[in-house]
């Protein structure tokens, strides 16, 4: 039952990402993008990181490919062609995909991979809480202020022309 | 009585032949029928409410029965059956300008963002389809997922008005999710817990010695943090004071002014659903879910789930009386109540429970 769960999920990520890639509008690339990301909530929720894969949902579906979405409506215009992509320069991306890959490949195979127990966790959400607020809260901090530094960034561009 | 429960009912009945995945399956779907009835039933009641109660609120009389026979029945409850049929006999119009695979699509993904946050919610003491965690989040999260379908409707309707109705809509959800969410926390805060039972179930006992114990009357601040997401709420279902996507004045019908027939039963569904959801959210968060008003009196498992619908139906009531008393709000205006008046008080309120609990406890 999990490995028929673990493939069914794999695969709907996976062919949603191929689509991604080989569409030709930008549209669908980004409303496949969107099942992808959801089959990646779902691995998450699948190895009982229910709190990681809400977080998914949220910030993924609910943020990133929103304004992915608004980006396309915007410089789309209505009566216009359909904008679509195509690949540009393939050998030099397949050389990098060809060496990441690798890497990929190696990392899995070299790392000792740790084990959890094989029964639901009953919390999941308290360790996460106490990991960002006790023990990585320099980190933590040092990320809103990134954050924030975007955010007035981001301000201070849209207003310029004003 | 969660998923997993019927699960393991299926496996010990008569249907045992169908093994672990078999009864996974016929758990899934029986539960998903259950929550699509409920959904369909409530927006087929709340729809003649709707009627009747705008029709009383404008001294009118509202749909009412033609005399004997099938015409809308007797004081018109069966008008919206009537139009519930109608709207399936329809012809389906697909433009012909319109991007057919997204249009086709949009509908069913709005319908989806809001019809999976029915899973996570506490129905009564034992009943919850799924008992999780981080309940409360996910219903949080999975509702973003209506606005893609949202966007994708007046996008791919290839029409400005829809356009414009789908933009100021995604806007208005965005900006309107933070307040609500805020003043969620606070809640979150005092119980520690996303869990939708754990929440709850923090709400038990008599506070003031006559009141029962839930949020809104547990601290000032939690009272206030009830009336922000309350009016977060009705903004996200996108229903008037806050209905400016759809404001017929100006942009027809905004993003669903290219749909017909079930494509567009399939909006309305969704807005329902959805008025549900939020309003489910209210009362589990500050009314106690499926707590009892009077203590121990008349609670149980089974009263849960009448005081659970009761305040829900409640709470619709309130949205509806909203919806004919005040008028729509402008673009701006909308903006300014989300981002210079709902956000500092609830920043302001997160900051008081955290104060109040401090000195308190």
């Amino acid at each position: 039952m999990a490995e028929i769960t673990f493939w069914l999920l794999a695969l709907f990520t996976i062919a949603s990402a191929v689509i991604v890639v080989t569409s030709r509008q930008l549209i669908y690339s980004a409303v496949a993008l969107l099942f992808s990301f959801i089959g990646v909530a779902g691995l998450y929720i699948y190895l009982w990181a229910d709190f990681i894969g809400v977080v998914q949902i949220m910030i993924y579906i609910g943020g990133i490919t929103i304004l992915i979405l608004f980006g396309i409506m915007l410089t789309n215009k209505i009566t216009s062609v359909r904008i679509s992509h195509t690949s540009v320069q393939r050998r030099i991306a397949a050389g990098g995909l060809t060496v990441l890959l690798g890497l990929l490949i190696t990392m899995i195979i070299k790392t000792p991979w740790y084990l959890v127990a094989a029964s639901e966790p009953t919390q999941t959400v308290e360790s996460i809480g106490k990991m960002l607020l006790i023990d990585y809260l320099l980190p933590f901090e040092v990320v809103s202020i990134l954050l924030l530094g975007a955010l007035i960034g981001a301000a201070t561009l849209a207003r310029r022309g004003r | 009585m969660t998923i997993s429960w019927l699960i393991d009912w299926v496996n010990n009945s008569w249907l045992g032949f169908l093994g672990v995945p078999g009864a996974f399956i016929l758990a899934i779907i029986v539960s998903g029928l259950a929550i699509f009835g409920l959904v369909a039933v409530h927006a087929i009641v709340a729809v003649y409410v709707e009627r009747k109660v705008s029709a009383f609120m404008q001294d009118r009389i509202g749909p009412m029965g033609q005399g004997p026979g099938l015409h809308a029945g007797k004081w018109g409850v069966l008008q919206t059956v009537a139009d519930a049929l109608k709207l399936l006999v329809k012809e389906d119009i697909i433009p012909a300008a319109a991007d057919r695979k997204l249009f086709i699509m949009a509908p069913f993904i709005l319908f989806l963002g809001a019809f999976i946050g029915f899973i996570a919610l506490p129905f009564s003491e034992t009943l919850s389809l799924a008992n999780f965690n981080v309940g409360l989040f996910y219903i949080l999260a999975v509702s973003s997922f209506g606005i893609v379908g949202l966007i994708l409707a007046g996008w791919a309707s290839n029409n400005k008005w829809s356009l414009y109705g789908a933009m100021r809509s995604a806007a208005q959800i965005i900006s309107y999710e933070i307040p609500a969410a805020i003043s969620l926390i606070a809640v979150v805060m005092l119980v520690g817990s996303l869990n939708m039972q754990d929440i709850t179930r923090a709400q038990t006992g008599i506070v003031l010695g006559f009141l029962p114990n839930w949020f809104i009357f547990q601290n000032p601040f939690t009272f206030l943090a009830f009336f922000i997401y309350f009016i977060a709420g009705v903004a996200e279902t996108n229903r008037t004071p806050f209905d400016i996507p759809e404001a017929e004045s100006e942009l027809v019908a905004g993003f669903h002014t290219e749909y017909s027939g079930m494509r567009w039963a399939f909006f309305f569904l969704s807005e329902y659903a959805n008025m549900f959801i939020v309003c489910a959210i209210a009362t589990v968060v500050f009314l106690g879910g499926w707590q009892s008003p009077f203590g121990e009196f008349l609670a149980g498992p089974y009263w849960g789930l009448l005081w659970f619908m009761g305040k829900i139906i409640f709470l619709v009531l309130v949205m509806m009386w909203f919806r004919w008393t005040f008028p729509r709000l402008r673009v701006d205006q909308l903006m300014s109540v989300s981002w210079k008046f709902l956000l500092p008080i609830s920043f302001f309120n997160l900051f008081g429970v955290g104060i109040w609990e401090l000195l308190s406890g």
